[in-house]
């Protein structure tokens, strides 16, 4: 079977004006939801108290939240969580007047009176005090920029010893560029599907990271190996060829990765769910990024600084 | 060739032989006595959140050690400036952690003096500065004093919580130092989280106190206690809510005794007339104290304080000795039990808060792993069949590659005894679709060296050759996010990092070392003249 015919050539390098636009725009308009609206933390990130309900049988927000009216838990919010019909829900509490650490036993006394003990479960209990969930804002932020950062970096010296500091660092920049518009793009999606982010967000982004960054290396590697092939040829040229070449190989591992990550966001479970949906948002959006932006970047400047 | 094909079965045979062994305890119980006696007996470790548990983080509040200490300093140079003569001198505290010392003229070498060389421990918060009286000094402690109650208090919290849950009855628990100020606590497959965290960060000072009978109750209630004396409440008994009205005692501030003292503390069962109580056993030099205290103290009342509530407040009848003492209060078996673990282990040195709390109930763990082990054999079918449709017979050996290379992954799990958490499973289904990447890049290659032109056993060659440098260098790509992310994660996500990177490590070890071997197989065999690919 072939997906790719081989001798394929779609001259892909032709479209990188009008993909810069879009991406450029897309980008911007995340960055603006960023700063402006802000994402909607999850506690690891804002600090309070999650508490995961099941009941075992029918059960409505309404009956939770009259039950729970006595313990007085301010702004809380009770949602469906996971499929609607297995009774399971979660109350995110922010601030309280009770001592945080025992909400999980105020909600146990206050549902148990009302619904009786043995008609739900507290399933799990999460709470992230102010001080810890700062820390991890702050560190899951500067953990995706560092390791953004070294994917450059490395790309940079790995194929600096073949083209020179000067070139290398080329790819290096456009690895970075093509790695900041796929975490934008994953971010953005995140946003506008309401997930929440959390810890389980930033080890999404770091994996795609590493692993969007697989694509530019492989298409840089050909290029590399073209541009000793072919040394009269345009740089421009090169490009379009190494990316057709490994076109097929592109569209296999992300598909297979895809195909797991789809059997993981459907039957993974509530938990992983988020974070298989980042994965598939930020695997495609890697795809796009190495083809219309990694690329594009190195022939911006490559045709001058190659020889 | 024939003989390095043979090395490397030799060696694949190796590794596959100790990754049954590691992999034998997970999935055998029971195991025979002479396996355990010589070869690995750890099972696989899952998370707390897949088996169940609390995952506490405590943060100590080391300020308040640091200010208790302080306070401690400035009774002691109170007594030794009036020991030594120095009339006239204040001494306060102020600002925290800051001491206030007052001194008229007269009296200013004479103090310098002593702070010099009685209390080296202490260093000049900031220059002293004079006054209409005399001379005001502002000390603090040193910064290795600093540092050392810090530490102390630290270890000393440690220590007293590991007692605590030790006496508690949790199997495999976790408790260590985290960052500066901090306690990680793991209690597996605990039932009721909420009583462990009553009982781990209850900082149980307990102490002596004189009632002082002779004062106003509602005038200190209402506009503050005299100098010396302080207004305590009763203690209201489990399940109470704050708006019941509790009892105020006006209690002399000094304490006589504090549970230091204690050897032993156990619980009585209920008599006719009280509920159960607490009997604490003290050591020697306790009893001996106990006596003076009682003695002297006839027909006062001695309230008996945990964490500044007052528990009881009996008369004392006569002199007690042989070291015993009681606390009733209005309490059940299960708190007195409860107390009575804390009172052994001991108080802690400062009061803790909970700064991180994760609790999963067992069934949610159970349903996770389900969860997690369903879409692991979907996703896995999905790209078998996907291989092998696409490539035929080089999808075959690539699946076969990828069979070993989740059996390594699992086994290296257990040898090296990581935890496997949700997120780590979900990184287990992740490398499945993510290692066959090697494969494909290596049967991309080879179909284009065919294409090419060149015959089959020299496409093979340079197909697995050509394509190893991308191969590689995607992998430590994703290697070294995986660091980061190791670096950065708490818990769960850690697990994630680990199976990724393990993962990683099998990709390269089967899908580009073993599949080649079956090629190199092939090859050497006979002559190959076509490929499936």
């Amino acid at each position: 079977m072939e997906l790719i015919k081989s001798g394929t050539k779609i001259p892909f390098t032709k479209y990188r004006k009008s993909a810069a636009i879009l991406s450029a725009l897309v980008n911007v308009v995340v960055l603006a939801f960023l700063f402006i609206k802000g994402p909607s933390l999850g506690v690891d990130f804002a600090g309070g108290t999650i508490v995961q309900l099941k009941f075992n049988q029918k059960t409505t927000i309404a009956d939770i939240r009259a039950a729970l009216e006595s313990v007085q838990l301010g702004g809380s919010v009770i949602q469906d969580f996971g499929h609607e019909g297995l009774n399971e829900y979660l109350v995110r509490v922010e601030k309280v007047s009770v001592e945080v650490s025992a909400i999980g036993e105020q909600i146990k006394i206050a549902l148990a009176k009302k619904f009786g003990a043995d008609r739900f479960e507290i399933r799990r209990i999460e709470f992230v005090g102010p001080k810890i969930g700062e820390d991890l804002r702050w560190r899951g932020t500067l953990s995706v920029i560092a390791s953004t950062i070294m994917m450059g970096v490395y790309i940079w010296i790995r194929f600096a010893s073949a083209f020179g500091a000067r070139f290398g660092l080329n790819f290096g920049v456009g690895a970075v560029v093509a790695l900041v518009h796929d975490v934008l793009v994953t971010i953005g999606a995140l946003m506008l599907a309401n997930y929440e982010f959390d810890l389980t967000v930033v080890a999404a982004l770091l994996t795609i990271i590493g692993f969007s960054v697989n694509d530019t290396v492989v298409i840089c590697d050909r290029i590399r190996e073209n541009l000793r092939k072919a040394k009269r040829e345009t740089l421009e040229n090169i490009i379009n060829t190494s990316i057709n070449e490994t076109l097929s190989r592109t569209i296999l591992t992300t598909g297979t990765a895809l195909l797991v990550l789809l059997a993981l966001y459907i039957l993974g479970g509530a938990v992983i769910r988020p974070f298989a949906f980042a994965l598939l948002v930020g695997f495609i959006s890697g795809v796009y990024s190495t083809i219309f932006i990694a690329s594009p970047v190195i022939l911006l400047w490559g045709e001058r600084l190659r020889r | 060739m024939r003989q390095s094909v043979l090395t490397r079965v030799i060696i694949f045979g190796i590794a596959s032989f100790a990754a049954v062994i590691y992999l034998v305890p997970t999935f055998v119980r029971p195991l025979p006595d002479w396996w355990t006696s010589f070869l690995p007996a750890e099972k696989i470790h899952l998370g707390l959140d897949l088996q169940g548990g609390s995952h506490l983080v405590l943060e100590v509040k080391v300020d308040k050690a640091v200010e208790s200490n302080i306070e401690r300093v400035r009774g002691d140079l109170t007594n030794v400036l009036r020991e030594k003569g120095v009339v006239g001198a204040s001494v306060e505290r102020v600002e925290g952690s800051v001491i206030q010392v007052k001194v008229p003229s007269a009296g200013v070498e004479r103090v310098r003096g002593i702070l010099k060389g009685d209390f080296g421990n202490l260093a000049e918060a900031k220059t002293p500065q004079s006054s209409p009286a005399g001379m005001d000094f502002f000390m603090t402690l040193s910064k290795e004093e600093l540092r050392s109650v810090r530490d102390y208090a630290i270890d000393q919290s440690l220590e007293t919580i590991r007692n605590r849950v030790d006496q508690f009855g949790v199997s495999e628990p976790i408790i260590q130092r985290q960052g500066l100020t901090n306690i990680l606590i793991q209690l597996p497959g605990i039932q009721d989280p909420q009583r462990a965290k009553d009982i781990i960060g209850k900082t149980a000072l307990l102490e002596f106190k004189l009632v002082d009978d002779a004062a106003n109750l509602e005038e200190a209630v209402k506009s503050g206690p005299p100098p010396g004396r302080e207004v305590l409440y009763g203690h209201g008994g489990r399940g109470e809510g704050a708006g019941t009205e509790r009892q105020p005692y006006v209690l002399e501030s000094r304490a006589l005794m504090t549970g230091e003292y204690i050897q032993d503390a156990r619980v009585r069962p209920s008599e006719q007339l009280s509920g159960p109580s607490v009997e604490l056993i003290l050591n020697n030099a306790g009893g001996r104290l106990f006596e003076q205290i009682t003695s002297a103290n006839v027909k006062r009342r001695l309230a008996i304080v945990l964490d500044n509530r007052v528990y009881s407040a009996p008369v004392i009848q006569e002199r007690i000795g042989g070291g015993r003492a009681s606390i009733t209060g209005n309490f059940d078996i299960k708190e007195a039990r409860d107390l009575s673990i804390v009172l052994r282990a001991g108080a802690l040195p400062a009061p803790v808060e909970i700064a991180e709390e994760r609790t999963v109930g067992p069934s949610l763990g159970q349903d996770s792993i389900n969860q997690g082990l369903t879409s692991f054999i979907v996703g896995a079918t999905f790209v078998v069949l996907f291989m092998i449709a696409y490539y035929k017979g080089a999808g075959l050996v690539a699946v076969v590659a990828l069979l070993f290379n989740v059996f390594y992954m699992i086994a290296l799990l257990a040898g090296l005894q990581a935890v496997l958490t949700l997120p780590g499973i979900a990184g287990i289904v992740l490398t499945v679709g993510m290692a066959v990447d090697a494969n494909v890049l290596i049967n991309e290659r080879i179909r284009e060296e065919l294409r090419g032109g060149r015959a089959v056993r020299s496409a093979i060659e340079a197909g697995y050759k050509n394509a190893l440098p991308a191969i590689l260098d995607s992998n430590i790509t994703t290697f070294l996010s995986g660091v980061i992310l190791f670096q950065f994660g708490t818990g769960p996500i850690k697990g994630f990092a680990v199976t990724l990177c393990i993962g990683i490590l099998t990709t390269v070890m089967t899908a580009v070392y073993l599949s080649r071997v079956y090629y190199d197989y092939r090859i050497g065999a006979r002559k190959l003249e076509r490929i499936s690919i």
